[in-house]
């Protein structure tokens, strides 16, 4: 079956394409460094922010409605957590409300902190996608053992990409099977069902699993993984960290500055 | 001829106490392609994983003339290559690449070595420009070339297949019959597909839960019909 994949554009060609993986990591890491760090009230340096990754991700040739409608993703839990705080910040009221017993107040100070997180979590979310969209996934790990990553969450990285899918399938398959057998029956029933289904499932990982573990020890795989060096950094990648690291510093140094 | 695998008395049971294996005879010589077949859940797959010391039980299981121990495992594992029923689990890197690199990169080829075989070895199974596609996305046919590659890869003086021809369409299953054909190793062919048996293999062992029913000339033992019937592998029930 086929399944629309994080690295969906990865083989689009531009310039941010053909980045060394280690370099669009560290930038981005930067960057939601950066991003977080930034005071809630210097929205100076939001717009440069919004503005460098808008810049970047038009250079990317990935298409922006594909970002945009990816980027939407983790409102929700962003969401889900912050849209109490305006209620429970101190500060100036902005208005208050009767919820049948109770009185609940808003203030200026929680709604800049509300503004302020979703504003950072979607510039963040922004960036992680314009990586995962011009990188493949195979090269970031391999950008992410070159970084001194553990290898063994490499791995199982590594493991989750490739496995992801063919569970996806199984599961598939599996309601696939269990409707074409469904009768209705009551809710307690269907739960069961569901439970049962799950239960399978995890038995099959386990044992996929095994035959994983064999068909690599098979192949001569002793516990310590190596791989080759597919990777090289180029006067490109040099100018472009150069570059988004001034951007990221200056704004940085200007909000000193007039703080 | 040279033996190159021999099996004495080899007997396995499976953690739950299940017999799978029950003393098991059997020599394979250099050269000669060898089909081992049986039904389901006769015992195939537990014999096969043997071969290469991931199953170890009491029982002799010599190969090139020297019982497998911790000390040769290495290199019984890089002469014995294995193909897994499955190239769901016989594939787990994220690149086909990485896939068919990985047991060269563990017997410690240097990366000149390793990126030649690898385009050889694809070259050889017909997959030369796929090396950056993800296991994913391949055909199933296509994903049984690339588990066939993954192995022959590290050029094995054995090479043992589980079930090759389960789940392709009858061009694919022949087409694989053909590659397989023109590999010159030894050959050990787990199947219950008696036309891929027939095409591919001088000798023929029945094995049916757990023990070793009958072994001989390829076209001897599928001309017993009455054999194939007892131990559920007659092309037809009737007749």
């Amino acid at each position: 079956m086929k399944h629309s994949f994080i690295d969906q554009y990865s083989d689009r060609d531009s310039f941010l394409h053909k980045l060394d993986p280690r370099t669009k990591f560290i930038t981005t890491l930067a960057f939601i460094l950066a991003v977080a760090l930034t005071p809630p009230n210097r929205w100076q340096a939001f717009a440069v922010y919004f503005f460098l990754i808008a810049a970047l991700i038009l250079l990317s040739k990935v298409p922006v409605l594909y970002v945009l409608k990816r980027s939407l993703v983790i409102m929700p839990f962003v969401l889900l957590i912050a849209v109490f705080i305006p209620f429970f910040k101190e500060g100036e009221v902005a208005g208050s409300y009767n919820i049948w017993l109770w009185q609940v107040s808003v203030t200026y100070n929680g709604l800049q902190v509300l503004w302020n997180i979703l504003a950072k979590a979607w510039l963040s979310i922004l960036s992680l996608i314009l990586l995962t969209s011009t990188t493949k996934i195979a090269s970031l790990l391999d950008g992410l053992e070159r970084l001194r990553m553990p290898r063994v969450m490499v791995m199982i990285l590594s493991f989750m990409y490739r496995y992801i899918f063919v569970l996806i399938d199984e599961v598939m398959r599996m309601k696939q099977a269990r409707d074409s057998r469904n009768f209705g029956g009551g809710r307690l029933w269907q739960l069961r069902t569901i439970g049962n289904m799950t239960g399978t499932l995890f038995i099959r990982s386990y044992e996929r699993g095994e035959r994983v573990y064999a068909a690599m020890v098979a192949r001569g795989f002793d516990g310590h993984s190596r791989t080759l060096n597919h990777l090289s950094f180029r006067p490109v990648d040099a100018y472009f960290s150069l570059g988004f690291g001034l951007v990221i510093i200056l704004t940085g140094v200007f909000n000193l500055l007039s703080g | 001829m040279e033996e190159v695998v021999r099996i004495e008395n080899l007997s396995f049971c499976y953690p739950d106490g299940q017999p799978a294996l029950t003393n098991v005879n059997l020599t394979i010589h250099r050269g000669e392609t060898v089909a081992l077949i049986g039904p389901n859940g006769a015992g195939k797959s537990t014999l096969l994983l043997h071969l290469n010391g991931i199953l170890r039980s009491n029982g002799l299981v010599e190969v090139f003339g020297r019982p497998i121990d911790d000390d040769n495992l290495k290199e019984v594992r890089r002469k014995i290559g294995l193909v897994f029923q499955n190239p769901d689990d016989q594939l787990f890197s994220p690149t086909v690449f990485d896939d068919v690199a990985f047991g060269l990169i563990n017997l410690g080829y240097s990366e000149a070595e390793v990126r030649q075989s690898v385009a050889s070895t694809l070259d050889w199974v017909g997959m030369t420009g796929h090396e950056q596609r993800s296991p994913h996305h391949l055909s199933f046919g296509e994903k049984k070339r690339i588990a066939i590659a993954t192995v022959l890869s590290m050029n094995p003086e054995i090479l043992v297949i589980d079930e090759p021809s389960s789940n392709l369409d009858p061009r694919s299953k022949w087409a694989l019959i053909g590659l397989l054909k023109r590999l010159p190793m030894t050959k050990i062919v787990a199947s219950h597909d008696l036309e891929l048996v027939q095409a591919l293999c001088q000798r023929a062992i029945i094995l049916d839960q757990g023990r070793v029913i009958a072994e001989g000339v390829t076209e001897h033992i599928l001309a017993d019909i009455p054999l194939l019937r007892a131990h559920g592998l007659a092309p037809t029930e009737v007749a």
